[in-house]
């Protein structure tokens, strides 16, 4: 807190007790997110002792496994330290390895961000390049073949992108490798080789989002006041756009960014899936196949976890970007 | 400021002139002008057509094994060459359109009745019932709708019936989020007070007073969540929790497939893919039409 009073200190706390508020809100989404994962993993697949044992095992044998893994206690009880456990980073015990959790999100976490940051890195600049071209060139060719093709790429599922690129660059072309992995200790350029073909179907999904918010945005800012004032006031077309209209178009595009985090964990199932590469997509794949419950909550938790993460450092950027927001009810 | 007194709220002229129910005819005569419409739609109805003749239109039993010629080449006996089982690709390619579509379209209805009631409740009540079931919605859009869809049909197994009730329960909330904001903007209008005034039970607004006004907006939704439905249910099954084998699936085949793509049997699975991407494009034309005529 600031000790001095004036605007400035209160437009400062406004932004602080807005801060607050949204991480509140945050904070209940995320418990009521736990909940569901909890009764969808714990309450609906029934008793693990006897889907591990199988349906042959004594009963006594099945009634001793669950009381091991701790499933006979109350649901209040088993929710309770399971929920106190994943905050403190214990996760529990994976049914099909018998050893913590916690490692294998951690390791799947690391190379799914690799993916996922290669994919940002390549769609982040082309979409808002294209974008800004798009709203531009307004009402043209170019603008038509840069939102149809974007609305198209959007809505092709990740897995139909991805086959007939590896056709295409892996098995006519043979350009680049067919799976994700470089294996262990490879070095960053054979590992970014690796990566770019996966990362091709997530580019397609989200170019088509952030080049439409990046058109609309610019659309906007050209329509503006202050943009004509700028051209009014003599200014080179090129300055208005690099000073007064980018600045302003790519707020939503920030927004837009972090909400596709969320979309993006679900890309990343089918194309790591896809191209045998082990992150976090793969690990809740392979856990859902074994019914490896455990593995399964934390995976899809950690997913929850990331994409509030990333929305709430989104709504705070662009809160302390945007001096016109209204800070709601305390501004 | 002593001007502002003057102006009337935002919307409050917009909100007079708007008529209150237009014939149902000039929309309808408007989007058939369209050839974007007209593309998807015949894309569509091809499919439709392939889902409801199936195995009757196919010219080999799409289940029907050759074990003599298995991953043979596109030629004049099999149009779209054949399977690892032998299996003729073309057969399973027009059998597998009933699976996609049926799922897709139940879960849509389904997700589109439970949205559209529960949107009019948190539109139409606000307080506290609307903060909680935002919250809620906000939870569930956390998390992409295949990590959801994929929890709950592991917990209750994969089925026909389980994968319409999760997508159209997953489904839910997003088309309740944009009927709440439809009935937000319909609360405001005087014919609203009106009924309240006529002593009109909530249930009967809601239904008789508030619902044809935001059937537009539910339209749209329906369309768009078609599309991500189509896109769901193939993702799902190539992910094997959706359709099972032996039942024509393209995101099945694709995935039964799939290991011998580097062999280069690519028609195995480069045929599935592209009805997929066709049927999906075909949709997302008719949206685009839908939404640009009832924008306009």
């Amino acid at each position: 807190m600031t000790r001095d009073a004036g605007p400035q200190s209160s437009r400062g706390t406004a932004v602080a007790t807005y801060i607050l508020r949204r991480l509140g809100l945050a904070l209940v989404t995320l418990w009521l997110l736990s909940v569901i994962v909890f009764f969808a993993g714990q309450v609906l697949p029934g008793d693990p002792g006897r889907a591990t044992l199988g349906p042959l095992a004594a009963r006594s044998a099945v009634r001793a496994l669950d009381h091991q893994l701790g499933v006979d206690r109350p649901l209040l009880v088993q929710y309770w330290s399971w929920i106190t456990g994943f905050v403190r980073g214990d996760m529990g015990i994976s049914y099909q390895n018998r050893s913590p959790v916690a490692p294998f999100i951690g390791a799947a976490l690391v190379n799914s961000v690799k993916l996922a940051a290669l994919a940002f890195v390549i769609v982040v600049p082309l979409g808002i390049t294209c974008g800004v071209v798009a709203a531009l060139r307004m009402g043209r060719i170019t603008d038509r073949v840069i939102s149809v093709s974007g609305l198209s790429a959007a809505t092709v599922p990740e897995f139909v992108s991805g086959i007939v690129l590896l056709v295409i660059f892996a098995v006519e072309l043979k350009w680049l490798p067919v799976q994700a992995s470089a294996g262990p200790g490879a070095s960053a350029a054979s590992q970014l080789d690796h990566l770019i073909l996966p990362a091709i179907p997530l580019v397609l999904v989200l170019f088509g989002y952030i080049a439409r918010m990046a058109r609309a945005g610019t659309i906007e800012a050209l329509d503006s006041d202050y943009a004509r004032t700028a051209t009014l006031k003599g200014l080179k077309r090129s300055v208005v756009i690099r000073r007064h209209i980018l600045r302003n178009s790519l707020l939503p595009t920030i927004t837009v960014i972090a909400t596709q985090t969320g979309y993006l964990v679900g890309g990343l199932v089918v194309v790591e899936y896809l191209f045998r590469y082990s992150g976090i997509g793969s690990l809740i794949w392979t856990a859902a196949n074994d019914k490896d419950f455990p593995m399964l909550e934390a995976g899809v938790l950690t997913v929850g976890v990331v994409y509030m993460i990333a929305t709430l450092i989104a709504d705070v950027l662009y809160t302390v970007l945007n001096p016109r927001l209204r800070l709601g009810s305390s501004g | 400021m002593i001007g502002s007194g003057d102006l009337s709220p935002p919307g409050a002229e917009v909100a007079v002139a708007a008529p209150p129910a237009r014939g149902q005819l000039a929309p309808w005569r408007l989007l058939l002008r369209r050839p974007t419409l007209i593309a998807g739609a015949a894309i569509l109805l091809f499919w439709v057509a392939c889902a409801l003749l199936g195995s009757a239109i196919a010219p080999h039993d799409p289940l029907a094994q050759q074990l003599l010629a298995t991953n043979a080449g596109p030629s004049g006996a099999h149009w779209l060459g054949t399977d690892q089982l032998g299996r003729d690709v073309l057969s399973r390619v027009i059998a597998g359109a009933r699976s996609i579509l049926l799922i897709a379209v139940a879960a849509t209805v389904l997700g589109t009745l439970l949205g559209t009631a529960l949107g009019l409740v948190m539109g139409y009540f606000g307080g506290v019932i609307d903060m909680l079931a935002s919250r809620l919605v906000e939870a569930v859009l956390a998390l992409p709708v295949v990590i959801v869809a994929f929890l709950f049909i592991v917990a209750l197994g994969p089925s026909t019936a389980t994968l319409v009730v999760v997508i159209g329960i997953v489904f839910a909330p997003l088309i309740a989020r944009t009927v709440r904001s439809a009935v937000l903007v319909e609360s405001q209008l005087d014919y609203l007070s009106a009924a309240r005034l006529l002593g009109e039970k909530p249930a009967h607004i809601m239904a008789v007073e508030i619902l044809p006004n935001v059937v537009p907006a539910v339209l749209v939704e329906f369309t768009v969540r078609l599309g991500y439905a189509i896109f769901t249910v193939a993702t799902l099954s190539f992910l094997g929790f959706g359709v099972q084998p032996p039942t024509p699936d393209w995101g099945a085949d694709i995935a039964a497939n799939y290991g011998v793509l580097a062999a280069g049997y690519w028609w195995e699975t480069l045929f599935p893919a592209l009805a997929i991407a066709s049927l999906i494009v075909a949709v997302n034309l008719v949206t685009d039409s839908v939404e640009q005529v009832l924008a306009s």
